[in-house]
């Protein structure tokens, strides 16, 4: 079997943040009721975290639940691990309306860190992200420029973004541009 | 700029993250219908300078599709509700009522 690499092998750009490719990720959707208990225990048996609230994820690590619509979960767990977690929760759920697919290669991951970190998603996307509307595992789909992308912040001045492979390339100029020195705009209180 | 809040996944929407979907609660005529009903429902719409009540896709999000009451001129949104219903709820319909004294609902559009 080929060796499998990410959509920007790990490229990186320092600017105003730092913008990472982050790699391989292990991405697997999972559709179904969040009411049923078996969708609830198949996702954070192989994910390790609480199940997330609307509009947030749960992340440790490279393990996480991101919730993606009133049907659909994100589950993030190492590449590594895509396949045997897709057998299990599939296992998991047999006889529950549901669907489990690892997307692992059809996405890419970037990490957006610094204290201006607010700032560049806001210049390309469409949501309020002053401190008091969004914070630490609040998680949001929306769109960058003309493409879709879906974003989570991790820590006070850190996101994870991730969008469709195909558009790894875009997605990475766009935020290289809104991260280029003497772009700035200082319009959210530094380190908030 | 026009921003919606999906009542799928409580998300405050701008108008670039969502598909217009037209009309809403149109009367769907089926096969047996007259020329006349089905080139209605086909072709005809209003196109109100005020009140208008909308089907929208929360597309760059939840995906899920919704309701949405608004005024064409203003851009006022009187609210948001879950496209299972099939027609304004009535704190949608009070809401439009205080702005616009004399709008009533239309059913069977
Ligand atoms: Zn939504």
């Amino acid at each position: 079997m080929s060796d499998p690499v990410s959509a920007l092998n790990g490229a990186a750009y320092d600017g105003v943040v730092r913008v990472e490719e982050l790699g391989l990720r292990g991405m697997i959707t999972l559709r179904g009721d969040h009411a049923s208990v078996a969708v609830k225990n198949a996702a954070t048996g192989v994910a390790g975290v609480d199940f997330p609230d609307a509009l947030a994820c749960d992340t440790v690590g490279e393990r996480g639940l991101a919730w993606m619509s009133p049907d659909e979960l994100l589950v993030l767990v190492p590449y590594a691990e895509a396949d045997r977690a897709v057998a299990a929760m599939q296992a998991e759920l047999a006889g529950t309306h549901s669907l489990v697919v690892n997307v692992s290669d059809a996405r890419a991951m970037f990490r957006i860190s610094g204290p201006a970190a607010r700032e560049v998603l806001a210049k390309l996307c469409p949501v309020d992200l002053s401190p008091g509307a969004f914070g630490p595992g609040d998680f949001r789909r929306t769109r960058a420029a003309q493409v879709p992308v879906a974003f989570w912040m991790q820590a006070d001045d850190a996101f994870a973004l991730i969008c469709f492979r195909s558009v790894a390339g875009y997605v990475f100029d766009l935020l290289k541009t809104a991260a280029r020195p003497g772009g700035e705009i200082g319009y959210f209180p530094a380190g908030a | 700029m026009l921003l919606l809040t999906c009542p799928c996944c409580g998300a405050e929407a701008d108008e670039t993250e969502l598909q217009p979907g037209g009309a809403a609660h149109l009367t769907r005529v089926g096969p047996g219908a007259p020329d006349e009903a089905f080139e209605s429902y086909l072709f005809h719409r209003e196109n109100p300078r005020g009140v208008h009540i909308e089907r929208w896709r929360h597309a760059h999000g939840c995906g899920k599709w919704f309701h949405a009451a608004r005024c064409t001129r203003t851009l006022e949104v009187f609210g948001t509700y879950p496209a299972q219903i099939t027609a304004p709820p009535q704190p949608i319909r009070d809401a439009i009522a205080a702005k616009h004294p004399g709008w009533a609902w239309k059913e069977g559009k």
